[in-house]
């Protein structure tokens, strides 16, 4: 098997480059002696099979950050055909100072100069035949992201691979060197690449005027934020509400009168268990879809990083930085990705007091719960005002808890951040993304949330002979012990066996109020609205929002901060809190007559 | 001869020193920060927020007592 290694600075393209080489077929793979996990897929190369390896993005070869180290760590141990660097073409002048450090290494080389619709745009002129001389490498010019260019260079790819056969493992020696190499990359950049002295007002340029205003800034921030949910709701919901309707008639036209011969128990099991249960957390994969598109299109955008330069200066006095409170956007996704984003952030103190903040993003999870209990409880007219509460509860939670954690986890470290023109994504880009999130959720509710649902059946169902969902019944006896905690908060006992089942993933938590009731999607959304007062519902969502993070979340934040201290802190903080503030609300709400 | 963040928006200037560690020095370096290049200011975040830098094609951000480390001698 031959192998090739992907190099380059954060923000090149080199993933664009990796998706559109390698299709969908991506592994993370655990390699010997590194602790992170690496991107790799096999794919074929003219005629050989070639493992392309994705490492961490650098700004230097003999830096100390944990990428660094793992890069490094990569290169010293695993032989290598060819090493891909990838460059974005626009900013040669400090980009070329790594494939001037890589050249020491000795090991063949191929360099990139993606976003070259970029480069052309700003009248960037690169010399490829200087730049290869000087580097002795092959140079190719091409877009990652529209696809021009890059039928050649993976020809020129082939025709490396074919010239150099044998895995090679890199010069040892030249890890220890950090020569300086300014005057080399003076000298390369004057040689090869010219751009116009005077820059034209870019488009980004403009945009920022208004994005990064210091007045408006903020507030043009919050009401994106806003218009992104609205969006969310009203393409998302009519959606839901077909899905709904669908399985709902599919249901009554061919399920039920199928299942009439069987025995009453099974026919419980597979129609109010399995189905129902299943039935009505598949009816969020429309809005899921709709959510990570809009995610999509802003983080691709650049915009994540003006994020961070409006919020840093309140962020740093909380303890925290700009980059964090990107995450914290990101959490609003999955909380998993955004606990593994903290790994650009070097001081200890920094990383855990995100990680512990992170898990109070409303994740895209709690967001079934809530549309869920919002339309069954809420006029339509206020819906998207009580989302959006509970998203600005998420936020007040998160500064809230650094404000309170900042002394236990102080740190000081220097904040650089690269802020790149605006970018449009591309269709092909969104519907992978589509794609990609469709399939992660079907693959949940093909797996965990089955086994969540059948579990919540049987407890509600057993012993047998008992009426569902009784008091009689396994799932009763545990609802007994958690009301003397619970009733204080307005939530009744079956509510609270969904939320014990939310513990482990908050995709659940619908699917198991639907197997408690026996009902699936518009009935139970009916039955909830007899069943609840507006105070009831939100306490429970607040409870919902903040009690612990789910299951992945937490062994997440095991897995990153190799300690089960903070870990347990991790667990009994939020939940500790989510209590607090349901207590405060609904007592305080009740007290006032509502 | 000043500091980085004595300089107002619109305002260019030669990088001369770099008054940091060195591991903070390459990742400097990485980012186009390194003496010798010229660097603009484009705007500044309130509430001493951090500042928005240029340096070729690069923009950057970085906060003020970072800033501060670093030397400029003020473009013609
Ligand atoms: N204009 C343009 N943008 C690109 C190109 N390749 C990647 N991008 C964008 O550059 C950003 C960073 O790309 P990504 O692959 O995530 O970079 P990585 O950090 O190096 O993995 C994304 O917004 C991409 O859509 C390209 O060839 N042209």
């Amino acid at each position: 098997m031959k192998r090739i290694a992907l190099l380059g600075m954060p923000n090149t393209g080199k993933s664009t480059f990796f998706n559109r080489l390698t299709g969908a077929g991506a592994r993370i793979g655990n390699w010997p002696g590194i602790t992170v996990d690496l991107l790799s897929a096999k794919i074929l190369l003219g005629d050989a099979m070639v493992e392309v390896v994705d490492l961490p993005g650098i700004y230097n070869l003999h830096g100390f950050s944990e990428d660094e180290l793992v890069v490094r760590r990569f290169l010293e141990s695993q032989p290598v055909n060819l090493l891909v660097v990838v460059l974005n073409a626009t900013q040669l002048d400090r980009q070329l100072a790594l494939p001037l450090q890589l050249k020491t290494l000795g090991l063949p080389m191929v360099l990139l100069l993606n976003m070259a619709d970029e480069a052309n745009k700003l009248g960037v002129r690169v010399d490829a035949e200087r730049l290869a001389q000087a580097l002795g490498a092959p140079v190719c010019t091409l877009s990652a992201k529209f696809g021009s260019g890059f039928e050649p260079a993976r020809q020129v790819l082939v025709e490396q691979l074919h010239r150099h056969p044998k895995l090679q493992l890199a010069d040892k020696a030249a890890f220890g060197q950090d020569d300086s190499i300014e005057q080399e990359l003076t000298a390369l950049v004057s040689q090869s690449v010219s751009a116009p002295v005077q820059l034209p007002a870019s488009v980004t340029d403009r945009i920022d005027h208004f994005m990064l205003h210091p007045w408006f800034g903020l507030p043009l921030f919050f009401a994106l934020m806003f218009l992104a949910f609205q969006v969310i709701y009203s393409l998302g919901t009519p959606l839901q509400d077909g899905l709904d309707w669908l399985l709902g008639s599919f249901k009554d036209a061919w399920l039920l009168p199928a299942a009439q011969g069987l025995p009453p128990d099974v026919r419980s099991f597979l129609i109010e268990g399995l189905y129902d249960g299943l039935g009505t957390v598949l009816t969020f994969l429309p809005i899921i879809i709709v959510f990570f598109l809009v995610m999509a299109v802003v983080e691709d955008s650049g915009y994540l990083s003006r994020a961070a330069f409006l919020m840093d200066a309140l962020m740093h006095r909380l303890g925290l930085d700009g980059r964090a409170f990107v995450m914290q956007l990101m959490g609003f996704g999955c909380n998993v990705p955004a606990i593994l984003g903290t790994r650009v952030m070097r001081a200890s103190g920094l990383r855990r007091l995100s990680m512990l903040t992170i898990p109070f993003s409303l994740c895209s999870a709690r967001l079934q719960v809530f549309l869920f209990f919002i339309s069954a409880i809420f006029a339509p007219s206020i819906a998207p005002l009580v989302l959006f509460s509970l998203y600005l509860m998420s936020f007040g939670l998160a500064l809230l808890t650094a404000l309170i954690w900042r002394r236990r986890y102080t740190s000081r470290e220097p904040l650089l951040l690269e802020l790149p023109p605006y970018r449009l994504p591309t269709p092909r880009f969104l519907l992978l993304e589509a794609w990609r999130h469709a399939r992660q959720f079907l693959r949940a509710a093909g797996g965990f949330i089955v086994i969540g649902v059948v579990l919540v059946w049987f407890l509600t169902h057993y012993p047998f002979d008992a009426a569902p969902a009784s008091a009689e019944t396994l799932a009763g006896r545990l609802a007994a012990l958690a009301a003397p905690v619970l009733a204080p908060i307005g939530l009744d006992s079956l509510l609270s066996i969904a939320l014990i089942f939310g513990f482990v993933a908050k995709e659940i938590v619908i699917g198991a109020l639907a197997v408690i009731y026996g009902l699936g999607g518009n009935e139970l959304a009916n039955l909830l609205a007899a069943k609840l007062d507006w105070v009831q519902a939100y306490s429970f969502m607040l409870f919902t929002l903040i009690y612990t993070p789910c299951l992945a979340t937490l062994s997440t934040i095991r897995q990153e901060s190799k300690s089960w201290g903070f870990t347990l802190l991790s667990t009994a903080w939020p939940l500790s809190l989510a209590w607090l503030v349901s207590f405060l609300f609904y007592q305080g709400a009740r007290s006032l007559g509502f | 001869m000043t500091s980085l963040d004595q300089l107002k928006p619109h305002m260019r200037g030669i990088i001369t020193d770099l008054h940091v560690g060195q591991e903070l020095g390459r990742r400097m370096a990485g980012l186009g920060l390194r003496p010798g290049n010229t660097i603009e200011v484009i705007r500044l975040a309130p509430l001493k927020g951090p500042m928005q830098v240029r340096i070729g094609h690069t923009d950057l951000m970085l906060r003020r007592n970072e800033a501060a480390q670093i030397g400029i001698r003020l473009a013609p």
